[in-house]
């Protein structure tokens, strides 16, 4: 076993592992404090997927490149006509073939 | 067993192993990055297995290799996973049934697409159950737990990332995932509040912050814009008792 963990190593994945457990349950916490979610609130909250996944897409499509800006223009695209893994699909061979042809 | 949980578990295998494969390409390259980062292969499952989100993971290995304070480490592992926070509060009405454990054991999986097809479930008007949260979240778990190990052994046999493409692949499935909410309202306004507010904090502030920092703006932006009217949406003239 003592080659398997190192107690360091162990002490911080063990601190990660809790302090991510926290955010996963902290904002159902806060939430059922209050009493009443007032209508903007609700509407705040409602807006919550869109929110956080935009800011996991919007950095990549401005800093990554022609390339990376280029393919999620494509994906874009198919993701309003095709649903999501085949979307997925062929974005990933586009951005091999471009990748290929630029070098 | 009933017609109704053997749909729901249907379900939810379909969707978790839909994600399972558009994660697998980082279950993998997380264990490859862990021991190149010198932590052993059961470390990187411990990790997988503990924390189960693949973003802080990655930081939190690059930071094991530079040698940084222990925890400044957690505290960049926390500032990556804060988006949760807002997760789990706009989960609140869906899973406000539960039992305490059920809550305590189902929000233990909560990650971003267990968050965007809860929603979605919820959107469709169909019941978000413990069950098909656990099984839903089963059927990423476990894959990337395996293919964490994978990676391990694979090790620095993995070229690089960038070369098949790997480095677009979670952006692209973030965009996806985006665009599954856009009939819902003020979707266009938030997202492009959340997309230009996610670029100057990256900009000004730096990562990981830009992402809590663009979320409020999107967020902060549906708050304050109109309110959709719930009469607006029926239909004129004469009102239709229901069930009559």
């Amino acid at each position: 076993m003592e080659n398997w963990f190192h107690t360091q190593t162990l002490l911080i994945i063990a601190a990660g592992a809790i302090a991510t457990y926290l955010t996963r349950i902290g904002g159902y916490v806060f939430i059922m404090r209050m009493k009443s979610i007032p209508p903007r609130a609700e509407a705040a909250l409602n807006a919550v997927p869109a929110a956080v996944l935009t800011t996991l897409v919007a950095p990549a499509a401005v800093t990554g490149g022609f390339d990376v800006s280029l393919t999620l223009a494509v994906a874009f695209l198919l993701g309003l006509r095709i649903s999501l893994l085949p979307m997925l699909g062929a974005s990933w061979v586009f951005v091999m073939i471009l990748r290929h042809f630029t070098g | 067993m009933t017609p109704d949980r053997k749909d729901e578990i249907r379900d939810a295998v379909q969707r978790g192993l839909a994600i399972a494969i558009a994660a697998a390409p980082f279950g993998v390259l997380f264990g490859a990055i862990a021991v190149d980062n010198g932590l052993t292969i059961a470390e990187a499952a411990l990790m997988s297995a503990t924390l189960y989100a693949g973003a802080s993971q990655l930081v939190g290995v690059e930071l094991f290799n530079h040698h940084v304070a222990p925890w400044l480490v957690v505290l960049s592992i926390f500032a990556v996973n804060f988006r949760h926070v807002l997760y789990s509060a706009a989960m609140a009405p869906h899973v406000r049934h539960l039992t305490f454990w059920q809550k305590a054991t189902s929000f233990f999986l909560l990650i971003d697409p267990q968050f965007a097809e809860a929603e979605r479930r919820a959107d469709a008007g169909r019941k978000v159950t413990y069950l098909w949260l656990m099984v839903l979240g089963a059927s990423v778990y476990f894959p990337w737990l395996a293919l964490t190990i994978v990676g391990g052994f694979l090790g620095n046999l993995i070229g690089d990332p960038r070369a098949i493409g790997i480095d677009v692949l979670l952006p692209i499935y973030f965009m996806g995932l985006v665009l599954g909410f856009r009939s819902r309202a003020n979707w266009l306004p938030v997202v492009i509040a959340s997309a230009a507010g996610s670029i100057l904090a990256l900009h000004f502030v730096g990562s990981p912050w830009h992402v809590s920092l663009g979320a409020l703006a999107g967020i902060a932006v549906a708050a304050v814009l109109p309110l959709e009217s719930k009469a607006a949406e029926e239909p004129a003239g004469e009102p239709v008792e229901e069930g009559t």
